[in-house]
Protein backbone atom coordinates (compact mmCIF):
# COMPACT_ATOMS: atom_id res chain seq x y z
CA UNK A 1 0.00 0.00 0.00
CA UNK A 2 1.59 2.88 -1.02
CA UNK A 3 0.94 6.33 -2.55
CA UNK A 4 1.58 6.45 -6.34
CA UNK A 5 5.33 8.03 -6.25
CA UNK A 6 4.58 10.64 -8.84
CA UNK A 7 1.88 12.42 -6.97
CA UNK A 8 2.92 15.86 -5.88
CA UNK A 9 2.12 17.36 -2.48
CA UNK A 10 2.20 20.78 -1.72
CA UNK A 11 3.00 22.21 1.82
CA UNK A 12 -0.95 23.26 1.65
CA UNK A 13 -2.31 20.06 1.14
CA UNK A 14 -2.99 20.35 -2.64
CA UNK A 15 -2.59 17.21 -4.49
CA UNK A 16 -1.94 16.81 -8.14
CA UNK A 17 -2.05 13.11 -9.61
CA UNK A 18 0.48 14.02 -12.88
CA UNK A 19 -1.11 11.07 -14.80
CA UNK A 20 -4.59 12.27 -14.99
CA UNK A 21 -5.02 15.79 -14.25
CA UNK A 22 -6.62 14.81 -10.86
CA UNK A 23 -6.56 17.67 -8.68
CA UNK A 24 -7.29 17.44 -4.58
CA UNK A 25 -7.60 19.93 -1.46
CA UNK A 26 -6.98 18.13 1.89
CA UNK A 27 -7.50 19.31 5.31
CA UNK A 28 -4.53 19.55 7.93
CA UNK A 29 -4.75 15.38 9.21
CA UNK A 30 -5.35 14.37 5.42
CA UNK A 31 -1.99 16.33 4.68
CA UNK A 32 -0.61 15.27 7.17
CA UNK A 33 -1.45 11.31 6.34
CA UNK A 34 -0.39 11.61 2.96
CA UNK A 35 3.21 13.22 4.33
CA UNK A 36 3.51 9.76 6.44
CA UNK A 37 2.09 7.66 3.39
CA UNK A 38 4.86 9.44 1.15
CA UNK A 39 7.38 8.16 3.76
CA UNK A 40 6.34 4.86 3.29
CA UNK A 41 4.71 4.71 6.41
CA UNK A 42 2.30 1.42 7.38
CA UNK A 43 -0.95 2.20 8.66
CA UNK A 44 -0.22 1.28 12.15
CA UNK A 45 2.61 4.06 12.62
CA UNK A 46 0.36 5.85 10.81
CA UNK A 47 -2.02 5.82 13.26
CA UNK A 48 0.28 6.00 15.99
CA UNK A 49 1.66 9.64 14.39
CA UNK A 50 -1.81 10.43 14.31
CA UNK A 51 -2.42 10.05 17.87
CA UNK A 52 0.40 11.44 19.04
CA UNK A 53 -0.33 14.39 17.04
CA UNK A 54 -3.99 15.19 17.55
CA UNK A 55 -6.65 15.11 20.60
CA UNK A 56 -8.75 12.45 18.73
CA UNK A 57 -10.31 8.74 20.16
CA UNK A 58 -8.02 5.75 18.51
CA UNK A 59 -11.66 4.12 17.18
CA UNK A 60 -11.92 7.29 15.07
CA UNK A 61 -8.94 7.52 13.36
CA UNK A 62 -8.93 4.03 12.64
CA UNK A 63 -12.36 4.01 10.85
CA UNK A 64 -11.25 7.22 9.51
CA UNK A 65 -8.26 6.28 8.04
CA UNK A 66 -9.63 2.99 6.33
CA UNK A 67 -12.27 5.72 4.45
CA UNK A 68 -9.46 7.52 3.71
CA UNK A 69 -7.21 5.25 2.31
CA UNK A 70 -10.38 3.68 0.19
CA UNK A 71 -11.28 7.30 -0.79
CA UNK A 72 -7.32 7.14 -2.09
CA UNK A 73 -7.73 3.98 -4.13
CA UNK A 74 -10.99 5.42 -5.29
CA UNK A 75 -8.99 8.11 -6.72
CA UNK A 76 -6.25 6.21 -7.84
CA UNK A 77 -3.86 7.30 -6.16
CA UNK A 78 -2.22 4.27 -4.73
CA UNK A 79 -0.06 1.88 -6.21
CA UNK A 80 -1.51 -0.85 -8.06
CA UNK A 81 -4.64 1.21 -9.32
CA UNK A 82 -4.53 1.67 -13.16
CA UNK A 83 -5.54 5.59 -13.32
CA UNK B 1 21.16 44.03 -37.53
CA UNK B 2 20.68 40.60 -36.12
CA UNK B 3 21.90 37.52 -37.49
CA UNK B 4 18.21 35.86 -37.50
CA UNK B 5 16.73 34.02 -39.77
CA UNK B 6 14.27 36.36 -41.48
CA UNK B 7 11.41 35.01 -42.50
CA UNK B 8 7.66 35.65 -44.03
CA UNK B 9 5.34 32.97 -42.77
CA UNK B 10 1.50 33.45 -43.61
CA UNK B 11 -1.27 31.34 -41.31
CA UNK B 12 -4.95 30.99 -41.27
CA UNK B 13 -7.11 30.56 -38.22
CA UNK B 14 -7.00 34.20 -36.60
CA UNK B 15 -11.20 33.77 -35.31
CA UNK B 16 -9.87 33.22 -31.46
CA UNK B 17 -13.50 33.37 -30.24
CA UNK B 18 -15.33 30.77 -27.61
CA UNK B 19 -14.61 28.13 -29.98
CA UNK B 20 -11.27 29.26 -31.40
CA UNK B 21 -8.75 28.04 -34.22
CA UNK B 22 -5.22 28.01 -33.11
CA UNK B 23 -3.70 30.51 -35.51
CA UNK B 24 -2.90 32.94 -32.74
CA UNK B 25 -1.43 30.80 -30.90
CA UNK B 26 0.81 29.13 -33.33
CA UNK B 27 1.60 33.24 -34.19
CA UNK B 28 2.22 33.08 -30.49
CA UNK B 29 4.89 30.07 -30.45
CA UNK B 30 6.43 31.51 -33.66
CA UNK B 31 6.98 35.03 -31.85
CA UNK B 32 8.78 33.37 -28.90
CA UNK B 33 11.41 31.57 -30.49
CA UNK B 34 14.64 33.46 -30.48
CA UNK B 35 15.93 31.73 -33.84
CA UNK B 36 13.42 33.85 -36.14
CA UNK B 37 13.09 37.46 -36.92
CA UNK B 38 9.52 37.09 -38.02
CA UNK B 39 7.03 38.47 -40.42
CA UNK B 40 3.12 37.37 -39.64
CA UNK B 41 0.64 37.45 -42.51
CA UNK B 42 -2.41 36.43 -41.45
CA UNK B 43 -5.16 35.05 -43.64
CA UNK B 44 -8.61 35.55 -42.92
CA UNK B 45 -11.84 34.39 -43.97
CA UNK B 46 -13.73 36.65 -42.25
CA UNK B 47 -13.45 40.75 -41.50
CA UNK B 48 -14.41 40.02 -37.75
CA UNK B 49 -11.56 37.36 -36.56
CA UNK B 50 -9.88 39.14 -33.42
CA UNK B 51 -6.54 38.01 -34.63
CA UNK B 52 -6.61 40.45 -37.66
CA UNK B 53 -6.69 43.26 -34.71
CA UNK B 54 -4.58 41.94 -31.72
CA UNK B 55 -1.83 44.10 -31.00
CA UNK B 56 1.37 41.83 -31.54
CA UNK B 57 0.12 38.83 -33.73
CA UNK B 58 -0.06 39.73 -37.55
CA UNK B 59 1.49 42.39 -38.97
CA UNK B 60 -0.71 42.54 -42.20
CA UNK B 61 -3.79 40.26 -42.69
CA UNK B 62 -5.78 39.32 -46.01
CA UNK B 63 -8.84 37.82 -46.91
CA UNK B 64 -8.59 34.81 -49.08
CA UNK B 65 -11.55 32.91 -50.26
CA UNK B 66 -13.49 30.30 -48.43
CA UNK B 67 -12.80 26.55 -48.66
CA UNK B 68 -15.95 26.40 -50.72
CA UNK B 69 -15.30 28.42 -53.67
CA UNK B 70 -11.81 26.13 -54.16
CA UNK B 71 -8.70 25.34 -54.84
CA UNK B 72 -8.14 27.37 -57.76
CA UNK B 73 -9.42 30.62 -56.61
CA UNK B 74 -7.30 29.93 -53.45
CA UNK B 75 -4.17 30.14 -55.05
CA UNK B 76 -4.90 33.33 -57.49
CA UNK B 77 -5.56 34.88 -54.24
CA UNK B 78 -2.00 33.11 -52.70
CA UNK B 79 -0.69 34.44 -56.21
CA UNK B 80 -1.55 38.08 -55.71
CA UNK B 81 -0.40 38.07 -51.71
CA UNK B 82 2.56 36.01 -52.32
CA UNK B 83 3.59 38.57 -54.91
CA UNK B 84 3.35 41.68 -52.43
CA UNK B 85 4.80 39.48 -49.10
CA UNK B 86 7.00 37.32 -50.43
CA UNK B 87 5.97 34.53 -48.20
CA UNK B 88 8.66 31.49 -46.92
CA UNK B 89 6.34 29.62 -44.76
CA UNK B 90 2.59 28.62 -45.04
CA UNK B 91 0.36 27.51 -42.16
CA UNK B 92 -3.05 26.01 -42.30
CA UNK B 93 -4.84 25.82 -39.34
CA UNK B 94 -8.45 24.87 -40.05
CA UNK B 95 -9.70 20.62 -40.98
CA UNK B 96 -11.66 22.26 -43.53
CA UNK B 97 -9.36 24.21 -45.72
CA UNK B 98 -7.03 21.86 -45.45
CA UNK B 99 -7.60 19.67 -48.51
CA UNK B 100 -7.42 22.51 -50.37
CA UNK B 101 -3.58 23.40 -49.39
CA UNK B 102 -2.70 20.30 -49.70
CA UNK B 103 -3.80 20.32 -53.30
CA UNK B 104 -1.99 22.99 -53.65
CA UNK B 105 1.15 21.75 -52.61
CA UNK B 106 3.39 21.24 -55.33
CA UNK B 107 2.20 24.75 -56.94
CA UNK B 108 3.21 26.82 -53.49
CA UNK B 109 6.77 24.57 -53.61
CA UNK B 110 6.95 25.76 -57.40
CA UNK B 111 6.14 29.82 -55.66
CA UNK B 112 9.12 28.93 -52.93
CA UNK B 113 6.42 28.76 -50.09
CA UNK B 114 7.47 26.37 -47.42
CA UNK B 115 4.48 24.15 -46.05
CA UNK B 116 4.79 20.71 -43.62
CA UNK B 117 1.48 19.30 -44.06
CA UNK B 118 0.57 16.31 -44.00
CA UNK B 119 -0.14 14.23 -47.28
CA UNK B 120 -3.91 13.30 -48.72
CA UNK B 121 -3.03 9.77 -47.44
CA UNK B 122 -2.37 10.82 -44.30
CA UNK B 123 -5.46 13.04 -44.14
CA UNK B 124 -7.90 11.01 -45.42
CA UNK B 125 -6.66 7.61 -43.34
CA UNK B 126 -7.76 9.42 -39.96
CA UNK B 127 -10.63 11.31 -41.59
CA UNK B 128 -14.02 10.28 -39.10
CA UNK B 129 -15.65 8.13 -41.57
CA UNK B 130 -12.21 6.27 -42.33
CA UNK B 131 -10.92 6.30 -38.29
CA UNK B 132 -12.46 3.04 -37.45
CA UNK B 133 -10.42 0.95 -40.24
CA UNK B 134 -7.50 3.35 -40.05
CA UNK B 135 -7.22 1.97 -35.87
CA UNK B 136 -8.38 -1.64 -36.37
CA UNK B 137 -5.65 -1.63 -38.91
CA UNK B 138 -2.76 -0.46 -36.57
CA UNK B 139 -4.09 -1.97 -33.64
CA UNK B 140 -5.50 1.58 -32.35
CA UNK B 141 -8.16 0.84 -30.03
CA UNK B 142 -11.43 2.62 -31.28
CA UNK B 143 -15.11 3.02 -30.62
CA UNK B 144 -16.82 0.96 -32.81
CA UNK B 145 -19.07 2.86 -35.42
CA UNK B 146 -21.46 3.61 -38.25
CA UNK B 147 -22.01 5.91 -40.78
CA UNK B 148 -25.71 6.98 -41.73
CA UNK B 149 -26.95 8.61 -44.57
CA UNK B 150 -30.23 9.08 -43.75
CA UNK B 151 -32.62 9.61 -40.35
CA UNK B 152 -34.13 5.72 -41.50
CA UNK B 153 -30.94 4.08 -40.87
CA UNK B 154 -30.28 4.92 -37.51
CA UNK B 155 -32.60 2.45 -35.73
CA UNK B 156 -30.75 -0.09 -37.44
CA UNK B 157 -27.15 1.73 -36.20
CA UNK B 158 -28.41 2.17 -33.21
CA UNK B 159 -28.80 -1.30 -32.56
CA UNK B 160 -25.59 -2.07 -32.71
CA UNK B 161 -24.56 0.23 -29.28
CA UNK B 162 -26.18 0.05 -26.02
CA UNK B 163 -27.75 3.96 -25.59
CA UNK B 164 -26.16 6.44 -24.48
CA UNK B 165 -24.34 6.33 -27.89
CA UNK B 166 -22.66 9.23 -29.62
CA UNK B 167 -24.09 11.13 -33.03
CA UNK B 168 -21.31 12.92 -34.72
CA UNK B 169 -21.34 16.07 -37.59
CA UNK B 170 -18.72 14.81 -40.54
CA UNK B 171 -16.58 17.80 -39.52
CA UNK B 172 -17.20 18.93 -35.77
CA UNK B 173 -19.61 18.49 -33.28
CA UNK B 174 -20.99 15.70 -31.40
CA UNK B 175 -23.73 14.90 -28.79
CA UNK B 176 -24.30 11.99 -26.70
CA UNK B 177 -27.83 10.70 -26.74
CA UNK B 178 -29.64 8.43 -24.35
CA UNK B 179 -32.59 7.63 -26.16
CA UNK B 180 -33.51 6.80 -30.25
CA UNK B 181 -35.57 10.33 -29.64
CA UNK B 182 -32.29 12.29 -28.51
CA UNK B 183 -30.18 10.87 -31.90
CA UNK B 184 -32.89 11.47 -34.56
CA UNK B 185 -33.07 15.33 -33.17
CA UNK B 186 -29.62 15.25 -33.21
CA UNK B 187 -29.13 13.68 -36.43
CA UNK B 188 -30.93 16.31 -38.07
CA UNK B 189 -29.24 19.44 -36.46
CA UNK B 190 -25.79 18.15 -37.16
CA UNK B 191 -27.05 17.36 -41.32
CA UNK B 192 -28.29 20.82 -41.04
CA UNK B 193 -25.18 22.19 -39.54
CA UNK B 194 -22.48 20.17 -41.20
CA UNK B 195 -24.15 17.96 -44.16
CA UNK B 196 -23.75 13.83 -44.86
CA UNK B 197 -23.06 11.51 -43.79
CA UNK B 198 -23.67 11.22 -40.10
CA UNK B 199 -21.37 8.74 -37.76
CA UNK B 200 -23.09 6.88 -34.78
CA UNK B 201 -20.69 5.74 -32.41
CA UNK B 202 -20.22 3.48 -29.21
CA UNK B 203 -19.93 5.49 -26.07
CA UNK B 204 -16.34 5.27 -23.76
CA UNK B 205 -16.78 6.26 -20.67
CA UNK B 206 -13.66 7.99 -19.58
CA UNK B 207 -11.37 10.38 -18.86
CA UNK B 208 -11.28 12.65 -22.42
CA UNK B 209 -6.83 13.47 -22.84
CA UNK B 210 -5.94 15.40 -26.08
CA UNK B 211 -2.24 15.31 -26.94
CA UNK B 212 -0.48 17.71 -29.40
CA UNK B 213 2.44 15.77 -31.72
CA UNK B 214 4.57 17.12 -34.53
CA UNK B 215 5.66 14.07 -36.65
CA UNK B 216 8.74 14.99 -39.17
CA UNK B 217 6.87 13.01 -42.02
CA UNK B 218 9.47 10.07 -41.84
CA UNK B 219 7.89 8.38 -38.75
CA UNK B 220 9.49 10.32 -35.87
CA UNK B 221 7.80 12.44 -33.22
CA UNK B 222 9.17 15.80 -32.97
CA UNK B 223 7.18 16.67 -30.10
CA UNK B 224 3.91 14.97 -28.39
CA UNK B 225 2.38 16.70 -25.30
CA UNK B 226 -0.73 15.23 -23.51
CA UNK B 227 -3.28 17.52 -21.89
CA UNK B 228 -6.40 17.04 -19.81
CA UNK B 229 -9.09 19.61 -19.82
CA UNK B 230 -10.03 20.77 -16.39
CA UNK B 231 -12.73 23.13 -17.99
CA UNK B 232 -14.97 22.66 -20.74
CA UNK B 233 -17.19 24.82 -22.71
CA UNK B 234 -20.46 24.19 -23.65
CA UNK B 235 -19.08 23.27 -27.33
CA UNK B 236 -16.97 20.83 -25.39
CA UNK B 237 -13.95 22.81 -25.79
CA UNK B 238 -10.68 23.25 -23.10
CA UNK B 239 -11.29 26.90 -21.44
CA UNK B 240 -8.34 25.67 -19.04
CA UNK B 241 -6.06 22.61 -18.90
CA UNK B 242 -3.12 20.76 -17.46
CA UNK B 243 -0.29 18.93 -19.13
CA UNK B 244 0.10 15.17 -18.03
CA UNK B 245 3.13 12.76 -17.62
CA UNK B 246 1.92 9.95 -19.10
CA UNK B 247 4.09 7.65 -21.07
CA UNK B 248 1.73 5.22 -22.21
CA UNK B 249 0.14 8.28 -23.84
CA UNK B 250 3.39 9.89 -25.40
CA UNK B 251 4.03 5.85 -26.74
CA UNK B 252 0.89 5.87 -28.41
CA UNK B 253 1.63 9.09 -30.15
CA UNK B 254 4.78 8.04 -31.40
CA UNK B 255 2.88 5.09 -32.55
CA UNK B 256 0.56 6.83 -34.29
CA UNK B 257 3.23 9.05 -36.35
CA UNK B 258 4.82 5.77 -36.87
CA UNK B 259 2.19 4.39 -38.70
CA UNK B 260 1.36 7.42 -40.85
CA UNK B 261 4.38 9.23 -41.30
CA UNK B 262 2.74 11.92 -39.88
CA UNK B 263 3.63 15.00 -41.22
CA UNK B 264 3.09 18.23 -39.39
CA UNK B 265 1.02 19.02 -36.41
CA UNK B 266 -1.45 16.91 -35.12
CA UNK B 267 -4.10 16.59 -31.85
CA UNK B 268 -5.34 13.31 -30.80
CA UNK B 269 -8.78 13.52 -28.87
CA UNK B 270 -8.28 10.16 -26.30
CA UNK B 271 -10.88 9.02 -24.15
CA UNK B 272 -8.66 6.85 -21.28
CA UNK B 273 -11.16 4.33 -19.50
CA UNK B 274 -10.69 4.00 -15.98
CA UNK B 275 -8.37 0.58 -16.08
CA UNK B 276 -6.37 2.94 -18.20
CA UNK B 277 -7.35 1.81 -22.15
CA UNK B 278 -7.06 4.56 -24.31
CA UNK B 279 -9.69 5.23 -27.13
CA UNK B 280 -9.33 6.89 -30.27
CA UNK B 281 -12.07 9.43 -30.46
CA UNK B 282 -10.19 11.57 -33.23
CA UNK B 283 -7.58 13.29 -35.01
CA UNK B 284 -7.48 16.18 -35.94
CA UNK B 285 -5.06 17.00 -38.53
CA UNK B 286 -3.40 19.94 -37.92
CA UNK B 287 -2.34 22.16 -34.45
CA UNK B 288 -5.03 22.39 -31.45
CA UNK B 289 -5.92 25.71 -30.51
CA UNK B 290 -4.60 24.93 -27.50
CA UNK B 291 -0.68 24.62 -28.98
CA UNK B 292 0.45 27.25 -27.01
CA UNK B 293 0.72 24.92 -23.55
CA UNK B 294 2.98 23.36 -25.85
CA UNK B 295 5.44 26.55 -25.72
CA UNK B 296 4.47 27.03 -21.93
CA UNK B 297 5.97 23.27 -21.31
CA UNK B 298 8.91 23.65 -23.14
CA UNK B 299 8.31 21.99 -26.43
CA UNK B 300 7.60 25.16 -28.71
CA UNK B 301 5.61 22.95 -31.59
CA UNK B 302 4.67 25.83 -33.75
CA UNK B 303 8.50 26.81 -34.23
CA UNK B 304 9.30 23.45 -34.81
CA UNK B 305 7.34 23.06 -37.43
CA UNK B 306 8.68 26.44 -38.75
CA UNK B 307 11.94 24.53 -39.11
CA UNK B 308 10.77 21.43 -40.08
CA UNK B 309 9.18 23.36 -42.87
CA UNK B 310 12.35 25.50 -44.05
CA UNK B 311 14.11 21.85 -44.46
CA UNK B 312 15.91 21.64 -40.83
CA UNK B 313 16.51 18.12 -39.30
CA UNK B 314 15.22 18.36 -35.64
CA UNK B 315 16.10 16.40 -32.76
CA UNK B 316 13.22 15.23 -31.13
CA UNK B 317 12.27 17.14 -27.79
CA UNK B 318 12.95 14.71 -24.66
CA UNK B 319 11.50 16.40 -22.00
CA UNK B 320 9.03 18.84 -20.83
CA UNK B 321 7.19 20.35 -17.62
CA UNK B 322 4.33 18.46 -16.43
CA UNK B 323 1.88 20.33 -14.32
CA UNK B 324 1.52 23.25 -16.92
CA UNK B 325 -1.82 24.55 -16.83
CA UNK B 326 -3.06 27.43 -19.29
CA UNK B 327 -6.43 29.12 -18.81
CA UNK B 328 -8.45 31.23 -21.95
CA UNK B 329 -10.02 34.39 -21.42
CA UNK B 330 -11.84 36.69 -23.28
CA UNK B 331 -11.12 40.41 -23.99
CA UNK B 332 -12.77 43.37 -25.60
CA UNK B 333 -10.88 45.03 -28.09
CA UNK B 334 -11.76 48.53 -28.58
CA UNK B 335 -11.10 49.95 -32.47
CA UNK B 336 -12.34 52.19 -34.74
CA UNK B 337 -15.08 51.31 -37.34
CA UNK B 338 -12.45 52.97 -40.40
CA UNK B 339 -10.55 49.41 -39.25
CA UNK B 340 -13.13 47.20 -39.67
CA UNK B 341 -14.77 48.84 -42.56
CA UNK B 342 -11.31 49.14 -44.39
CA UNK B 343 -10.33 45.62 -44.13
CA UNK B 344 -14.01 44.36 -45.20
CA UNK B 345 -13.73 46.96 -48.19
CA UNK B 346 -10.17 45.96 -49.41
CA UNK B 347 -9.85 42.54 -47.90
CA UNK B 348 -6.46 43.75 -46.60
CA UNK B 349 -5.58 46.00 -43.29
Amino acid sequence: MKLLSNIAVSESGYLFNPTNGDSFSSNAVATDIISLLKQDKNPDEIKKAILEKYDVEKSTIERDLDEFLQELRDNYLMDGDVR
Amino acid sequence: MSGKKRITIALTGLNAVDSPGPGVAVVRGIRDCKDFDVRIIGLSYESLEPGIYMEGITDKTYQIPYPSAGSESLLTRLEYIHEKEHIDVLIPNFDAELYNFIKLAPKLKEMNIHTFMPTIEQFEARDKINLFTFCKKNNFLVPRDRTVYSVAELPAAAAHFNYPLVVKGKYYDAAVCQTLEQAQKAFHKLEAKWGLPIIVQEFILGTEINVAALGDGKGNTISAIPMRKLFITDKGKAWAGVTLEDSKLIKLARDFIKATNWRGGCELELMVTNDGRPYFMEVNPRFPAWIYLTVGAGQNQPAALVKLALGEELEPFTTYAVGKTFIRYSWDMIIDIEQFQHFSAFGEN
